[in-house]
């Protein structure tokens, strides 16, 4: 008896909390539930958050039409946010990390009439769900333009004989295809000035983690690495580089997704950087008019997806002039990134490369990318899968 | 005063003394009184932090736990999930043994049913499977709560800290089984596994998902509350957990006891893993347990192992998590915010707990103070 009392007192006190409830009421139209791994205080993610703001505002959409979930990790998590935005009335969700991915797929597949939009994901047309996307701007292109701008300090750093190995390192993520396809184009971009230059890769296996971004940066300045970029999410990288350029050292860095001047200023040259919000802008406008949104989109400088930030100080002269040409040159497609005349993998060039190589789980392994000599990135499918290993990079780790 | 204080006595301030009992109807009142006051602290630092309306932000509160019929069941997931883990908690602690191992336990149950699932999918019908899972869960966490145990018995290690650093093995061969089963390679999660054949997924029962989770963790709790009151080895463990003299004295095994509870304990950890693979996430990573071994601690205590009790305060805390994650979102605060309420809350229940154990007597005063 006296048990059963204290029950009864626990769940008066359950009880207690849950009295003053009202029922809610789900609102009405298009509405848009949006997944991030971290917040805005990560490059990565504000650039999304820029890009859903920039979106919203250009196809009209209120912001209580809006519903944010920070801060959600790569896990079962995203399929009970998914799930609970679901429960919320949104009708249209998007998670920006990779990892969200299969658990987005997996909500996607129990609610036919939401659309999931897994941002940098590659599964969607393999899953034949017609509610589940992927989306990825042409990174590789201003990964390219960056490499271009780290060039031409190279050769400056080269011709007044203060470096003489053109040595360049790379802060990576996780040694997928994103991240391969996008040193490679950093490092062709590089290549395209000083032909001889070489770069080694260091993964710090996470997206953001300051100190190991830090870490792998001054362990490829204490190599002789005279530029560092980057392809993880934090500021790590150009700090370390900052410290190590005011400690004397002949070393500057070039970022990604957001204007690393603020805590490199003598150091960055510039970062290479999605504007998602034509993406955005697209997908949204789409759903307003209650047109399907494409299943793999893909765009690039053409349209205004990809761009670098302002070039810094340090920059060499002229290389404004030679990013505005090689700018030029890519929009209007007289430049392709990976001309497979300008890489080879063990001394012999590259003519044919299975693009959609999964685990060998799913059906439809097949794609070739490369046409008349040129590997096309991201137009088999939107995410990135250049994941040749070519001459001239070592991966580290 | 100092003058008067030293000629009056040399009586403190404020005196606490053990209660020797208190009526139940008393307890509930302090219960009661506790959680009032937690909800007018909160109400007071939400609306200076915040100027919201702190009965509009209690509505949300509620509307993110109970709001719509999908989030109830997985409402009704969560807390079977930490009533589990507190059910497998409640003979260790009743033994007085710290398990603070559960998190490490959990875990490697969570491995071995993710192992079955990628070794095993394809071979063995799904109910096999699943009937494997169970059992290679059972069996993983039963050794990996044993192992401090042994120690403990042998050669008297500190269980409290064994239990904890073997927290930290168990997430160091998650990693590890993560990076060993990436896919795709190099993303560094595992994703959902067998998401197209569902191979070793808790199929739903009544059309409901999470069905077989409630029945499974049922079942648990009825037979430890029997366990624990009606079999010899309940009361042995209670008399361990008392004097481990009197249980020499009385002829109890008190080496076996402790191995046996521990295996026991950890066996219902890894069942927890089980679920939590196999019922919920269908993924495994290092945020599998989610710190819900260290939750459930809080859950055992305040039932006093009483596994009934302890379904009420495995539901009070779910309520209050995921109530805060709504206002988290519902109000654009930030997550911290929630935790915020939840820790006050939290301690306000912990603070009830000891007015009942206790009485408060200021100097001079002959009534009692406090409640």
């Amino acid at each position: 008896m006296k048990k059963f009392i204290a029950i009864l007192a626990v769940l008066t006190m359950v009880f207690a909390l849950v009295a003053c409830a009202a029922p809610a009421s789900e609102a009405k139209g298009v509405k848009i539930g949006v997944i991030l791994v971290h917040d805005e205080n990560t490059g990565y993610d504000a650039a999304h958050i820029e890009g859903i703001k920039a979106g919203a505002a250009a196809a009209g959409i209120a912001d209580d039409q809006i519903i944010w979930k920070y801060n959600i990790s790569e896990d079962e998590k995203c399929y009970d946010t998914a799930i609970d935005l679901v429960e919320q009335g949104c009708t249209y969700i998007f998670s920006d990390s990779y990892g969200h991915q299969s658990h987005m797929q997996q909500a996607a597949s129990e609610n036919p009439e939401v659309v999931f939009v897994s941002m940098t994901g590659d599964q969607a047309a393999l899953s034949k769900l017609p509610n589940f996307k992927n989306a990825f701007t042409h990174t590789f292109e201003s990964r390219y333009v960056s490499g271009v701008v780290a060039g031409m300090k190279l050769k400056e750093l080269m011709d007044a004989g203060t470096v003489t190995d053109p040595y360049i390192g790379y802060v990576g993520a996780y040694p997928y295809a994103e991240v391969v396809s996008g040193y490679t184009a950093f490092f062709l971009g590089v290549q395209s000035i000083v032909p001889s230059a070489h770069m080694d890769v260091i993964y710090t296996n996470s997206w953001y983690d300051p100190t190991a971004e830090a870490e792998a940066a001054n362990a490829l300045i204490s190599k002789g690495c005279c530029i560092i970029s980057q392809h993880a999410d934090s500021t790590g990288a150009p700090s370390a580089v900052q410290t190590a350029l005011d400690a004397g050292k002949a070393v500057y860095c070039v970022g990604y997704n957001i204007d690393m001047l603020s805590v490199a200023p003598n150091a960055a040259l510039t970062s290479a950087q999605n504007n998602w919000g034509v993406y955005y802008t697209y997908a949204f406008k789409a759903a307003l008019a209650g047109e399907d949104i494409v299943t793999d989109w893909s765009e690039g400088y053409a349209t205004g997806a990809n761009m670098i930030s302002a070039l810094g100080k340090s920059c060499a002269a002229g290389t404004a002039e030679k990013v505005a040409e090689v700018e030029a040159a890519i929009k209007d497609g007289t430049l392709n990134i990976f001309d497979t005349a300008t890489f080879t993998v063990g001394g012999a060039p590259v003519t044919t490369y299975l693009a959609i190589d999964t685990d060998g789980d799913f059906a439809g392994d097949t794609g070739e990318a490369i046409e008349n000599g040129i590997f096309y990135e991201s137009k088999l499918r939107s995410a990135p899968y250049f994941g040749i290993r070519i001459d001239g990079i070592t991966e580290l780790s | 005063m100092s003058k008067k204080h030293e000629v009056a006595s040399r009586e403190p301030l404020i005196r606490m003394s053990k209660r020797d009992g208190i009526p139940t109807w008393k307890s509930i009142g302090v219960r009661l009184i506790g959680l009032a006051l937690a909800l007018i602290v909160c109400a007071v630092i939400i609306y200076s932090l915040t100027k919201l309306n702190p009965l509009k932000v209690y509505a949300a509160m509620f509307k993110g736990t109970f709001g719509t019929n999908k989030r109830v069941w997985v409402t009704i997931r969560d807390i079977v999930m930490l009533l589990c883990i507190a059910v497998g908690l409640a003979p260790a602690f009743k033994m007085r043994f710290w398990n603070i191992g559960a998190e490490g336990q959990i875990l490697v149950g969570g491995i071995a049913a993710a192992a079955c699932m990628i070794y095993l999918g394809k071979s063995l019908p799904s109910f096999a499977l699943i009937v494997v899972m169970f059992f290679g869960s059972m069996v993983a966490g039963g050794i990996w709560g044993t192992i401090p145990a042994v120690f403990k018995a042998r050669w008297n290690a500190n269980e409290t800290l064994f239990t904890l650093m073997m927290n930290y093995v168990a997430i160091q061969l998650t990693s590890f089984f993560v990076a060993k089963w990436e896919n795709p390679f190099g993303s560094n999660t595992v994703g959902v596994i067998n998401q197209m054949t569902k191979a070793g997924w808790f199929p739903p029962v009544f059309g409901q998902m999470y069905t077989l989770n409630v029945i499974i963790v049922a079942v648990l709790t009825v037979a430890m509350f029997l366990y624990l009151r009606y079999s010899k080895h309940g009361y042995e463990i209670a008399v361990v957990g008392e004097s481990e003299n009197t249980a020499r004295y009385a002829a109890i095994n008190v080496k076996t006891v402790i191995k046996r509870t521990m295996a026991v304990s950890g066996a219902i950890c890894g069942i927890a893993g089980f679920i939590a693979v196999a019922g919920a996430s269908h993924t495994i990573s290092t945020s599998t347990a989610g710190g819900r071994g260290f939750t459930a601690i809080i859950v055992a205590w305040l039932a006093k192992f009483n596994t009934f009790t302890m379904i009420a305060i495995s539901a009070l805390i779910v309520f209050l998590e995921k109530g805060a994650i709504e206002i988290a979102s519902q109000f654009d605060l930030n997550d911290f915010v929630s935790e915020m309420i939840t820790g006050i809350i939290l301690f306000f229940i912990l603070g009830s707990e000891f007015f009942i154990n206790y009485k408060i007597r200021f100097r001079g005063g002959k009534k009692e103070a406090g409640k």
